[in-house]
Formats: C-alpha cells, structure tokens, sequence
C-alpha cells in the first residue's frame, strides 16, 4: 500500500489492507527463498491482477524471480487474452501458456460432454501436466477462503501428493507465519497469498492501486444470450440461442472464466466505484454466476481434490 | 455483498438502484474511507466437540446479515412436508464432505465479515481430541478465542485443553458462550454456576481475562441481539461485545527486528534485504546491528514499490539497504542496535505435539524459526501438563496433543526473544526430517546460558590470536564486541609478559593485548606451535594504520582464517 514517505508519526495505525499487503508479501518472499522452481499460475482475472502486482511488490526492486502460467482451456474471452498478452508484455514478465491440445483436437466443449468432464480435461489434467511437465514445485494461485467453503478450509501452503491431489481431511498444521514448505520427489505445494483476502478487499485495493483489470468487468452492451435469469455471453460457436434469445444487454462480468459457463449479470457499473457500491447491495455469492460450481454438492471440494485449483 | 444496516449502505443502495443517476463516488469514497479506518479482530473458537460452535457461527454469521443468499439456500432442508424449513447453520463453516456426513467439525475454516464498527475474521476450529493441531492451527493468528460450554454438560476435557491451548498460544482475552441455554429452560442458576467454574479455570492459567455470556445458538438469543429468554442477563450479546472489546496490542513493545527473508540484488548499486518486521519501528539511518555477525551499519533506505519511506512499522514488509556492506544473508536478523534479540542454540520452550507419532528426546527434528531452518533436538522434558488438573508431571515422551515444557537443543544458534515478548521471534515449529510432517509447535519461555554472557562456553569459536592494539581502548572495546557477536572466545589483557601471550595463544582465544603505548597495532597467530607475525602487508594494510578500524581486523582475521566464516544453512 503507498504510505506516504516522511510520515511523522511513530506507530500509525495500519489499515487492514496494509496488513493484508505484508502478510501476501511475506509469503511470496518465502516461497521465492524455500523453493527451486516455483510458479504462479495467471488467471487473468481480479485476483490474478492483484496477485500479480503483490509480486511485483515482494521482489521490487528486483523482478519476479518466478514465470507465470496460463492454462488456456480454449473458450476464454478474446478481451481477456488481449489483455494478457498486453499486460503481461508491459511488465516484461515471463507467460507460459499451456493448453489441453489433445483433448481440443477431439473437439472437447461443455456442450458436449458437459461442464464437468469438459473442466476435468481443459482444466484440471491441463494445469497438472503443464506443472508436471515444467517441473515446478510450488504453484501461486490466487483463490481466498471467502469465495466457497471448501476454499474456506484449505491452508496458505497447500500440500499436494505426487499425483496432485488435495487431501481435505489430513493437511499440515500451520501455525502462525511459519510455512512448512517441504516435500518429497514429484511433491509439491500449492499457495495462496490471498487466502485472507475478501472480494470487497480485492475490490477495493485495485481501486487504491490504479490495477488494470480486463474491460469485462465494466458495464457495457454486450451481445448475450438471454435464458431465464442467465446472460450466456455469444463467443463461441456451439453457443447458439433460440430465434429472439440473443440480445443487445448492458451487463458484467463479476467473475471471469470460461465464455461458455460463466454468466454475465445485469449492471450499469462502468467505473470501480460503482462496481463496489454495486458489490456493497449484493445478495448472492459471486461465483453463483458459474455453472460449474452447481454441479453437485462439494462440487468444489472434488475437483480440488483431484488437483484443481 | 453482506448487507450492512447502517447508513452508508443505505445510501449506497440507494445509488445502486438507481441505475445511470447520481454520481456514485461520493457516498462510495466515504464507505471505502470507513472501510479503511475499521480496526480487525481476529478470532477464533474453542470447545469440546457438539457443544455449537459452528453452529454459533453460522448464526452470528447469518443474524449479522453476512451470509449470501445461494449460501443459506445451500443448507437449507425441509423436514417433512408440513415442516418449516430450517437452516443448518453449521453447514455454513462446515465446508467438507466429509464434515457434512458426520456432523462434525475436521479442519478449520476461516469466515471473514464485517460490521460498521470492525472487521473480523473468523477462525471456526474442530472440538473433536483428534484434530487438537487444527484447533492451534485457527488459534495461533488470533487475538480472543470464543470457548463454548454446552449448558448441559459444563466444562469438559477439551474445554480445558483448549483453554489452556489458548492461553499458551498468548490470546490474552476468552470470551465464554454458555450455549445451548433453550435446552437447560434458561436457567440462571445453571449459567452462574459455570460462570463461577470458568473463573476459576482461568485464574489458574495465568493473566486473561474471561467474560462469559449466556447463548442458544440455534435459537438464536444474546447472539446478535439480545434474547427475550434471558431477562436476568444484562451484559452485551456476543456481537455487541466483539464490536467494543478493545483490540489488544498485537505486536509487542520490543525494539525494531527484521528477520531477512531474501537478499534482493537486481544489479551491482543495489543490495537490499527483504523481510516483514517482526516488531519496533525503523527510521531511515537508525543504527542496526546484524546478527548472528553482530556488524553494525545505519539504514541507508526503506525501499517499497511504492517508493523510499522515511519510517517503517511492525509488522509490514519492506526492502531496507545499508550504508555498508555487510555479509547477511536469509536467516539474519537485522535489529536496532538497542536491546537487540539474543542469539540461543539451548532454549527452553513450550511445546504442543501435533503428530500421532509420539516425540522422542535425542532424535533430530527441523525446526523452523523466523526465516531459518535448523536441525534440533529436544534433549529434555521439564515436565508435561496433565490436563485434567493442570498440574506439572514428569514426562519421557509427549503423545499426540500433549503440551509440555521441554529444553530445545539447535544445530546453530537462532536469534530468539520470548514468546510472551514476540509472537514471531519466539515461536517455532518441529517437522519430521523423513516425513516432512509438522510435528510440534513451540512458544520459546527463555534462553539457557550455561556459563557468562550471552553465548555458552561450548558455543565459543576456538580460534588463537594477539591483537596488540597499543593504546586504543576504543578499538579495543569495538573489536571484542563485534568478536563476541561472532561467537570467539575473547579476553582483554593489559599483560605485557610474552609467557601469558603464548599461554593465551595456546589456549585457543584471541587475547586484545591493551598497553599504555601508543604503539603500532600488530598481529600474531599461532603456526606449527610457533607463534607468528602476521604477513608484511597485513601490518602494513591494516595494522600501521593508526585510523585502523575494528571491522577491518575482523576482516583480516576471517580472510586468513583465523576465525571461521560462517557455515551455511545445513538443511539445504
Ligand atoms: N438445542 C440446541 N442445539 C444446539 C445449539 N447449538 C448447537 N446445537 C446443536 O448441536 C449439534 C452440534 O453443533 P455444531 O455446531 O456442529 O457443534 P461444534 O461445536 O461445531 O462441533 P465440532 O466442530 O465437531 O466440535 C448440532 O446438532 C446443533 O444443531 C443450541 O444452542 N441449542
Ligand atoms: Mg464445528
């Protein structure tokens, strides 16, 4: 957070955002120094941006001792890889892009085998071959407990087995800020700096810091498939509505994954400030917007087990 | 977004659904400016398992008006067809599978909401003996534990244990929900007689404070409002008292300490350590001494991404630069010269044991303090706590969720305060070399020195040497605190007999040989049991100079090996 320099007072009292700042910092720093290979996995959305800039902030003046990875299911919006591309290019940092080629050739989309199947491959078996493959032993990701209640129970430094898998009911004690970041052979940790950071926190540090996002998250009119109470955005081509679906709405995005399976909500938000004040009256959960979440109970819980993010 | 009722949320509201009207960013700016002056409180809960503590959460969670609707749709049920439907309020923290099935609470789970007044996050821990650890897990961040009695049953084993975990674990402040008060028909008598049996549980553990209030946490009463059924109750609700309980100190009052996480180094101009400061505050050109070398500089800049600060706090994490160039690497501490930490290889220390494999003294553990990772052994039990009593009993072994006193023995010496002085200087965790698992965690009570001074005798680099400083009490002065800092055995001698020289020499220290002369400052050693003139140039260098500094002996002393550099970090 910018503290003004030459600040007089001797212990001015921090603000949570502060706290919450240092406690991210602190963990970059003790991955960076425990690990050989670590990673940080770039989702392209808000938490990734605000993951990315704490980086930038834990190692400045030096860069990002780490590359970042995209796994790239296919069916992201265009605006957010132009702006992964752009953004990610302005830094001068190091993009892997890793992409399920198999499984796209065989012409995987969740119209066909359903959201579920449909993440397991583009998703999951994506992410573990790119780490596999890369080598890495720790991989950054920028999930906070607050956002579903199986992520409400995992640790900042998440173990994984040589396969990949979380095992919900067996995770280390972590105590205070002291991270046990050891592993055998194919092992490896997961972790998430953000763990304590909640989405109104996330809002509103992008906010305060001036932090790109992708344009998606701002109101505008946007081509939309209108079903019920769903906007489906139209970017894909097995995304096709009824005659008279398909319509001109002035709408969001509050959480940014896969075209097909994340919905758009109505809203006049263009400017950060509106998106909070809209966040602020908000009854649902913001991933309540996501097919996939509502698969089945502990949907979450699962294919985190099995090695999802 | 978890409504708030006050009124900047109204207003905000009131922009929101009125789309494309009003500027938003005023009444916008102005929450966000409260946002930021809300002070946290981090909490967590304790209690024997059932007696309602996820439950109570779910309830201050959903009562608050800070749950979202598809999640209190997702553990809603209705019984039968008639049946109202009902929300299990456990459900909302219970996140796993496993959980829902058996009823029970496993792991932690972190809940995070706000009222006008603060911001708190919620640590909702386990009751069940077999996940003790997840409950020190939840506990050790927090600055006040929620302990819960179910009203029927009164303190119990694990009510105790956790307590006592608590009170270990430095929360200085427990708050006592007596729950379940709808099956006990509110009774007042049944309420006062625990009140009085949890006074006198924490008497005995020391300085905390406990203030008890009556709850049902499925009803709902003295959990957000205050209830209807406890007309004989007149203090806060639960909320009421979390908003208002004064924050405690969370980092404690000991002078600047940073310990070095990473040396960051993107070109030759720069060399700056990266660290969270673990307490005090730092000034741009403090005088700081490094340890373990105990070299001294003065803060050059406190460099952040958001540019140089004059001044930095506890605990935010920051770059800082030196005027010097100083050898300090991760595991370094750097602190204000002014009651710096002491350096301990043997310290006594608290210790909860998490693992199912019980501990062994004698094996090697790591453990993990500050930034460093060191082999350790515990050599001895001072004594275990019986739980049920609290009583001290001698122990050979700590089992799984045992807590004891014990004596750690490290590899390398770790630069400590207190646990009770310094959350973070003096806590430590103990993981198996072989299974990579957490196994202990430990809260340092004090350092043991077996002999003068900071550092015990066996501790103390033997190396030989004559510092013939002439008549240069300052350099003399300088040159046996910086040699101390680096562990060598030291003494000051104003002898000027040849026989004790060598005497000293052979005795394996280095001797500051002090006269009235203003003589020439020079250099002996031993060599093949000969005693030796350090070589020409060294003399000249370092020693003919009169302006000759400490530091620059040092040097000289470590470039001809005469005294060890240090050893690098083991584990690695
Ligand atoms: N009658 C009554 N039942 C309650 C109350 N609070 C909790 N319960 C019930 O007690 C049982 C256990 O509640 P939990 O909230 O899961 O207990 P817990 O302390 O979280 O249990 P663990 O986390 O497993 O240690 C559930 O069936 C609750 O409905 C209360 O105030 N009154
Ligand atoms: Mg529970």
């Amino acid at each position: 957070m910018a503290m003004t320099a030459d600040t007089p007072s001797i212990s001015a009292k921090l603000s949570h955002l502060q706290l919450l700042e240092a406690e991210s910092i602190h963990i970059f720093r003790e991955v960076a120094a425990e690990f050989q290979n670590p990673v940080m996995l770039y989702s392209i959305g808000k938490d990734s941006s605000v993951m990315l800039r704490l980086a930038q902030k834990a190692f400045h003046p030096g860069p990002i001792p780490f590359p970042l990875l995209h796994v790239d299911t296919g069916y992201k919006f265009r605006e957010m890889l132009e702006f992964r591309d752009s953004y990610t290019r302005e830094l001068g940092v190091n993009l892997i892009v890793h992409r399920n080629e198999e499984a796209l050739r065989d012409g995987t989309n969740p119209a066909r085998l359903g959201t579920q199947r449909c993440c397991g491959l583009l998703k999951t078996t994506a992410l573990l071959d790119a780490l596999r493959n890369h080598g890495f032993d720790a991989a950054f990701g920028g999930a906070r407990r607050d956002e579903e209640k199986s992520r409400a129970k995992e640790r900042i430094f998440s173990f994984r087995d040589s396969a990949g898998q979380w095992d919900p009911k067996n995770q280390r004690p972590e105590l205070w800020n002291l991270y046990n970041g050891r592993i055998g052979p194919g092992e490896s940790i997961r972790v998430f700096p953000l763990s304590n950071w909640t989405e109104l926190d996330i809002w509103h540090y992008i906010h305060l810091e001036h932090i790109p996002i992708v344009p998606l998250y701002f109101a505008k009119e946007r081509r939309m498939l209108v079903r019920g109470d769903s906007l489906i955005p139209v970017e894909q081509p097995f995304v096709k509505g009824l005659p008279g679906e398909e319509q001109w709405i002035r709408c969001r995005l509050r959480s940014l994954g896969c075209s097909p399976c994340t919905g758009a909500i109505r809203s006049d938000a263009d400017t950060l400030p509106k998106i909070i004040a809209e966040l602020v009256s908000f009854r649902s959960s913001e991933r309540a917007n996501r097919v996939i979440d509502h698969d089945q109970d502990g949907s979450m819980e699962i294919k985190k087990r099995e090695g999802y993010f | 977004m978890p409504h708030l009722t006050e009124a900047p949320n109204a207003r905000i509201d009131e922009v929101s659904s009125r789309p494309g009207d009003a500027p938003v960013p005023i009444p916008i700016e102005e929450f966000l400016a409260q946002e930021q002056s809300k002070d946290l409180l981090r909490f967590s809960t304790a209690g024997s398992v059932d007696d309602g503590k996820s439950t109570l959460i779910g309830r201050l969670l959903y009562d608050s008006q800070n749950v979202y609707e598809d999640h209190v749709r997702a553990v809603t049920r209705t019984q039968g067809t008639h049946a109202l439907p009902t929300i299990d309020f456990a459900q909302l923290t219970d996140g796993l599978r496993a959980e829902r099935e058996q009823g029970i609470t496993i792991d932690v789970a972190y809940r995070y909401f706000s009222t006008s007044r603060r911001k708190f996050i919620i640590a909702d821990t386990p009751g069940h003996e077999q996940y003790t650890r997840n409950m020190a897990t939840g506990a050790s961040t927090a600055d006040l534990a929620i302990i819960l009695l179910d009203a029927r049953k009164g303190i119990l084993t694990q009510s105790r244990r956790h307590a006592y975990i608590a009170s270990l674990l430095g929360i200085p402040k427990l708050v006592a929900a007596v729950n379940k008060m709808d099956l006990v028909g509110y009774s007042q008598d049944v309420f006062e007689q625990h009140q009085r049996d949890l006074k006198a549980l924490v008497a005995r553990m020391g300085n905390i404070e406990i203030e008890c209030i009556p709850v049902s946490a499925l009803e709902g009463d003295n959990v957000v409002t205050r209830g209807e059924n406890t007309p004989w109750y007149s203090g806060p609700s639960l909320l009421e008292y979390l908003e208002t309980v004064p924050v405690a100190e969370r980092h404690s009052r000991l002078s600047f300490r940073l310990p070095v996480q990473r040396v960051i180094r993107p070109h030759q101009h720069f060399r700056g350590f990266a660290g969270q400061i673990a307490a005090g505050t730092i000034y741009r050109g403090d005088t700081v001494v490094a340890l373990p070398s105990g070299r001294k500089s003065r803060v050059q800049s406190i460099s952040t991404f958001d540019g140089d600060l004059a001044q930095a706090q506890a605990p935010l994490s920051i770059v800082v630069t030196l005027e010097d160039e100083l050898d300090i690497s991760r595991g370094d501490v750097i602190a204000s010269e002014e009651a710096p930490p002491q350096a301990a290889k043997n310290f006594e220390a608290s210790l909860v044991w998490l693992h199912p494999q019980a501990m062994h003294i004698g094996k090697t553990y790591l453990l993990k303090h500050t930034t460093q990772t060191v082999k350790a052994r515990v050599s001895s039990i001072r004594h275990r706590i019986d739980i049920e009593t609290l009583a001290e009993q001698p122990a050979d072994t700590l089992q799984m969720n045992a807590i004891g006193v014990v004596v750690v023995e490290a590899n390398r010496a770790l630069i400590v305060d207190s646990y009770n002085q310094n959350r973070s200087t003096g806590s430590f965790i103990l993981i198996d070399p072989t299974s990579n698992a957490t196994v202990g965690a430990g809260m340092i009570r004090q350092v043991i020195a077996d002999g003068d001074g900071a550092y015990a005798e066996k501790d103390l680099l033997q190396a030989s040497a004559l510092l013939m400083v002439g008549n240069r009490p300052e350099l003399a002065a300088d040159l046996e605190e910086r040699l101390l800092a680096l562990r060598v055995a030291v003494v000051r001698t104003r002898v000027q007999n040849p026989d004790t020289w060598r005497a000293l020499l052979h005795a394996g220290v280095v001797a500051i040989v002090e006269s009235n002369e203003s003589s020439e400052l020079s250099i002996a050693s031993l060599h093949g049991g000969q005693s030796e003139l350090i070589s020409e140039a060294l003399a000249q260098g370092i020693a003919a100079d009169h302006t000759a500094s400490a530091h620059a002996v040092v040097e000289a002393l470590i470039k001809k090996q005469i005294i060890a550099a240090r050893i690098g970090d083991e584990t690695k």
